[in-house]
């Protein structure tokens, strides 16, 4: 198969960037996305140019490393990540725009690498339960009823990719921090900082300038761990809560 | 050791202040002045069926508002506070918005995202031009000065003539037009407005999602046909006609 | 030199327990002043980094990802087993550590095992304290399900991603102290040498990533948690990035490489469809419960459609050899048998390396829609993968290596020789022996970080009051500028092709010589075209860009060298342990049917290599075995 491609191409995080176009030629039906890169990459180096540099891991879809936008569609079309995207979903011929990730929280590092430590500091701020190892009570002690569970493991699925956040058009990260507040607070592990969970982790999406939620949906569309964004309700409800509970002045 | 929780009370700002200009503090004022607006609508609507029942329920229903006196005045202003609020927090928003992604995709796509939602912005400052335009026409009246004009005899009193003035102006097919057209957005504005609402409020999950959005556009569209039907029923209908005159 | 493996005395049970009793001590205060390096963030790296801060060290934390959260520990599908016994079912901590000394076929060291099998209740509890949502029945109680060479259900799973939330549990866990500002993170970053100042490691050399920029950390103790190297077949189960750098430069610095050899393939996976392929894909091995093996009978029957191949042309050929386990026999030997019909020219698919797993008799026998019910999403990514429809087609899969047992040498402490080098996880040699079970590759990688380390590097480090080292100390000078002239070295050759073109066919020299069948004079064979083409790399590698900032053919030219080296080393190992074990299967060494023949009497050993300069062979030091427990017995599948 044969594509011509657009490719974003910047050399560092302040260069400006621009789209650069090249021929994929001879590339197997089979390969994945990411493998048809890595033909053009080495086609580039033999005509003594850069290859383009692009985040990829694991390849099978649940690092969450990969961080290409195909098309204007964060990991391009169908439910699942870059890597798990092949080209025989394509046309012969067809002519493919490959983007970074955009949003201002994940500014471009060089060309379609970006640097989405947000994330992280988003986590740090309050993505976990506080226990010290060594002092678990026995694992069965508490009981959780399997819908909790299961509810709580349809939000923890989230892979950390950024989509939600490069497809909303006001690069909000609420799919991204409702999920985490959701696996948490769901659970009884997780109840005792629900309150300053929430309000620390959202006050930190605010600060890494994520815009805010417009009810788009378009998060929930391409991401590839099927987070819901009826999760996005639930932290609402639960930052109005705790926020309130502040106001009064209790303490969370 | 686990020395984060060791004080209880988190320490910084005025909790409230936190809040409101939070992301999700300020959609919820979003969400908050909506309902207010929307119930305004609503409201609005039920006083405008009057038109049905004839000029002197309508005159009535028009004379015991104003008979209101400051109240009316108090809730003239309490509505105007919650527009400003409602475009202020938006504005907000929308700025942040754009920063939030300086470098816009080059090849982009809706992904999902429907007409009503992406317009929100636009029919809400569409629906506001036509607000001022209505308070013009018929609270005002500027845009027809005879409409100041307009008396009638109600029990003896003597009252403006509301009916009168709303057969007349709906008889003007160009000012029908301008209504149609602004019920149009509006109803566009509500059709996302009212389930956001929801979903900001977090009464949600992935089941019940469908059917409030599916109401939502019910309701939008309800208020649509009744707003609509009077300049209609006016224009084409002949509603009033010969009445008052 | 001899090792010494610190085995603590007493009865196997109470090993640990005294071990425990009688640990040195760093208190509260000394704690503060010790600064610990920790290369690596997945299972073994992150619960360590966050185990050992909670506690009061001051932690430095390394990976090359751009966050901790997406170490390749992420990808474990099935489970993680413990010993908990909630099933009733007899399970108990001897039997865990029985059968995975028996899976591992009596070649792993029998106190570590013991040990891991000891704490692997207390990881269950951890990861539930955490938030991990493992799987729970109706009436709340965990749920496990029973995975290969084991009688009870032991592992614990959520969902078909285990690993992805036990890694995500103990990422929560080290962001919490990284936010309390006792972990300090260095994602993209990427360790390129290990400093030993008087015979003890004292640092690091790493480069920025996304700078480019080489420079040294110093530190009390550095731990290894940088996994396994099953990427020296350039085709497996892990992902793009995992390398064998870290590891091999310590090796070069003096620490011992145990059992390369030793790797594990498994044999369910997507075959190869092409040469452009990066990477394999694993499909559980659950598909072989309902699923049944064949390949044509004859070499002519392989390019027509299955559909069209009668019953009696078929050669069912698990169930043929086996008939008592059939399409269930164990990894190895079902992986062994799929390798011999394909070397007889009888596998399916593009080049002839795949075989059939068919469906069709399961689902006339339980309908359609009790497969899918089964394995629907396994069914759903073959399809994404390949194109085709396995309801209708039958799948085609081949082995594929996903995990290695072999690793840097450590005593009981997991300290390896180098004083203040430790190495948790698939990093370091000590619990697999030959071959690992199911589900136990994250028991061991959270027993080392949450549970063992953190008892065992105090007593390295009470050794170490006064001795800091920082990184004006010349030797962190002398190992900044060979990384430094290894690095324009690499930059430097300007030739023609790029590193993967030597990285895919150093893979296909290894998996050939040194993958599923190995014999003394394909290793002999192999070694020497490894050495032709290392020769050929450091002349005609081209690496395009600089030195500085994002340049991912330089990451990747440099772990190409070290595998390159690498390779040699496994070779040279399986060369010389002239026996057959676990994953380690020389042709010359089998049953009359075909099994792997252990050879206990001059086999039972660990073999260390120790580095003795380029150019120089590596010496062999052997660490014998000793069953004090268990008796050695013959696996076997019949």
């Amino acid at each position: 198969m044969k594509f011509h491609l657009k490719v974003w191409r910047q050399k560092t995080c302040k260069a400006p960037g621009k789209l650069e176009e090249y021929v994929a030629e001879n590339i197997p039906a089979e390969a994945s996305f990411l493998e048809m890169l890595d033909i053009v990459n080495s086609q580039l180096t033999g005509k003594n140019i850069e290859p383009i540099q692009f985040d990829s891991d694991c390849r099978e879809g649940i690092c969450g490393t990969c961080s290409l936008t195909i098309n204007g569609i964060p990991h391009g079309k169908g439910r699942g990540t870059t890597c798990q995207l092949y080209m025989r979903n394509f046309k012969d011929g067809e002519t493919i725009t490959i983007e970074p990730f955009r949003a201002d929280a994940f500014p471009v590092q060089r060309d379609l690498v970006t640097n989405r430590s947000a994330f992280d500091r988003v986590i740090q701020a309050g993505g976990y339960i506080s226990e010290r190892c060594g002092s678990a009570p026995d694992a069965n002690a508490v009981p959780i009823s399997k819908v909790i569970a299961d509810q709580a493991m349809d939000a923890a699925a989230c892979i950390g990719c950024g989509a939600c956040a490069a497809a909303c058009p006001n690069s909000s990260a609420m799919l991204f921090v409702s999920a985490k507040v959701t696996h948490l607070g769901l659970l009884p592990q997780g109840k005792p900082e629900k309150s300053r969970r929430v309000l620390n982790m959202v006050h930190q999406m605010d600060e890494e300038g994520f815009g805010n939620c417009s009810n788009y949906y378009a998060c929930e569309a391409v991401c590839p761990a099927g987070v819901p964004a009826s999760f996005i309700g639930r932290m609402n409800r639960e930052f109005t809560a705790a926020s309130v509970k502040e106001m009064v002045g209790m303490s969370v | 050791m686990i020395t984060s929780s060791s004080s209880s009370v988190r320490t910084g700002p005025c909790p409230a202040h936190l809040w409101i200009f939070s992301s999700i503090g300020k959609k919820t004022i979003v969400a908050l002045t909506g309902i207010a607006l929307i119930l305004f609508v609503i409201g609005h609507l039920l006083g405008n069926f009057s038109i049905y029942l004839g000029p002197d329920a309508m005159n009535l229903y028009a004379e015991k508002l104003h008979d209101l006196g400051p109240i009316l005045w108090v809730i003239r202003l309490g509505l105007i506070a919650v527009v400003v609020l409602h475009i202020y927090f938006t504005m907000l928003l929308w700025k942040e918005n754009r920063t939030a992604r300086p470098q816009k995709y080059i090849a982009s796509d809706p992904i999902k995202t429907t007409v009503f939602a992406r317009t929100m912005r636009l029919s809400g400052l569409i629906v506001l031009a036509f607000v001022i335009f209505h308070l013009a026409h018929f609270t005002v009246r500027v845009v027809d000065p005879s409409f100041q004009e307009m008396h009638t005899l109600l029990d003896g009193r003597r009252v403006h003539d509301v009916y009168a003035m709303v057969i007349k102006g709906f008889s003007s097919a160009p000012v029908v037009i301008v209504y149609v057209v602004g019920l149009f957005l509006l109803t566009f504005h509500l059709s996302h407005g009212i389930a956001s609402l929801f979903q900001t409020f977090g009464i949600t999950n992935s089941r019940i999602r469908r059917n409030y959005e599916c109401a939502a556009r019910v309701l939008a569209w309800a208020l649509f046909a009744g707003y609509v039907s009077i300049p209609i029923a006016v224009l084409v209908f002949g509603l009033g006609k010969g009445v008052g005159q | 030199m001899t090792l010494e493996s610190n085995i603590p005395d007493g009865p196997l049970e109470q090993k640990w327990t005294n071990y425990k009793n009688n640990a040195k001590l760093v208190s509260p205060a000394n704690k503060r002043k010790f600064e610990l390096i920790v290369v690596g963030s997945g299972l073994a790296g992150a619960s360590a980094a966050a185990t050992l801060a909670e506690q009061g060290y001051k932690v430095k934390c390394f990976c090359y990802q751009d966050s901790p959260r997406r170490a390749h520990s992420i990808a474990a599908q099935g489970g993680i087993n413990a010993a908990k016994n909630y099933q009733n079912d007899g399970d108990s901590v001897y039997r865990l550590f029985y059968d995975t000394i028996k899976g591992g076929d009596f070649r792993a060291r029998e106190a570590n095992v013991y040990r891991l099998a000891e704490v692997s209740t207390d990881i269950i509890d951890q990861c539930v304290a955490q938030g991990v949502p493992l799987a729970r029945e109706y009436g709340g109680l965990l749920a496990n399900r029973s995975f290969g060479g084991a009688q009870v259900s032991r592992t614990f799973y959520a969902r078909g991603q285990t690993g992805q939330q036990l890694l995500l549990g103990a990422y929560a866990g080290l962001s919490h102290q990284i936010a309390l500002g006792s972990v300090k993170m260095f994602p993209r970053t990427e360790m390129l040498d290990l400093v030993v100042v008087d015979g003890h490691a004292k640092g690091i050399v790493v480069r920025d990533l996304n700078t480019g920029e080489i420079t040294t950390h110093a530190g009390d103790a550095v731990l290894l948690c940088t996994g396994g190297y099953g990427n020296v077949f350039y085709l497996s189960t892990n992902a793009r990035g995992c390398n064998v750098t870290a590891t091999f430069r310590a090796y070069k610095r003096g620490a011992l490489f145990a059992n390369p050899c030793y790797t594990q393939i498994h044999p369910t996976c997507i075959p190869v469809s092409g040469d452009y392929q990066s990477k394999l894909t694993l499909m559980s091995e659950s598909l072989r419960n309902d699923g049944r093996i064949w390949v044509p009978k004859r070499k002519e029957d392989c390019g027509k459609e299955p559909a069209s191949i009668p019953e009696e042309d078929r050669d069912y050929y698990l169930e043929r050899k086996y008939p008592s386990y059939g399409n269930l026999a164990p990894r190895d030997i079902s992986s062994r048998s799929a390798k011999e019909v394909c070397d007889e020219g009888r596998g399916v698919g593009p080049g002839g390396l795949g075989v059939y797993l068919d469906f069709s008799d399961a689902i006339k026998r339980l309908g359609q829609s009790t497969i899918e019910e089964r394995y629907g999403n396994l069914f759903e990514m073959y399809r994404n993968i390949t194109g085709e429809n396995a309801y209708e087609r039958p799948m085609r899969i081949y082995p594929a290596v996903h995990y290695t047992m072999g690793g840097l040498w450590v005593d009981y402490n997991l300290q390896s020789n180098i004083p203040g080098l430790h190495v948790l996880g698939e990093a370091n040699f000590s619990d697999h022996g030959a071959n690992r079970l199911g589900a136990s590759a994250l028991m061991q990688g959270l027993a080392d970080g949450y549970f063992v380390i953190p008892y065992t590097l105090g007593n390295y480090l009470t050794t170490q009051f006064g001795k800091k080292v920082d990184s004006s100390h010349p030797a962190f000078e002398q190992a900044l500028a060979d990384t430094n002239a290894r690095v324009k070295r690499l930059m430097d050759i300007k030739g023609t092709k790029p590193a993967d073109d030597f990285y895919r066919r150093l893979g296909l020299i290894i998996w050939d010589y040194c993958g599923m069948a190995r014999s003394a004079e394909g290793l002999k064979e192999a070694i020497g075209k490894i050495q032709a083409l290392r020769e050929e790399f450091w002349s005609d590698l081209r690496i395009l860009g600089t030195d500085g900032g994002i340049n991912m053919e330089l990451e990747r030219a440099g772990r190409v060298a070290d595998f390159l080296e690498f390779g040699e080393l496994m070779c040279l190992d399986a060369l010389v342990r002239d026996e057959s074990c676990g994953g380690h299967f020389r042709v010359e060494h089998q049953t009359p049917e075909g099994e792997a023949l252990r050879n206990d009497e001059n086999f039972s050993f660990v073999s260390a290599w120790k580095y003795e300069g380029d150019g120089n062979m590596p010496s062999l030091i052997k660490e014998p075995l000793v069953y004090e427990k268990v008796k050695l017995a013959t696996r076997s599948y019949k």
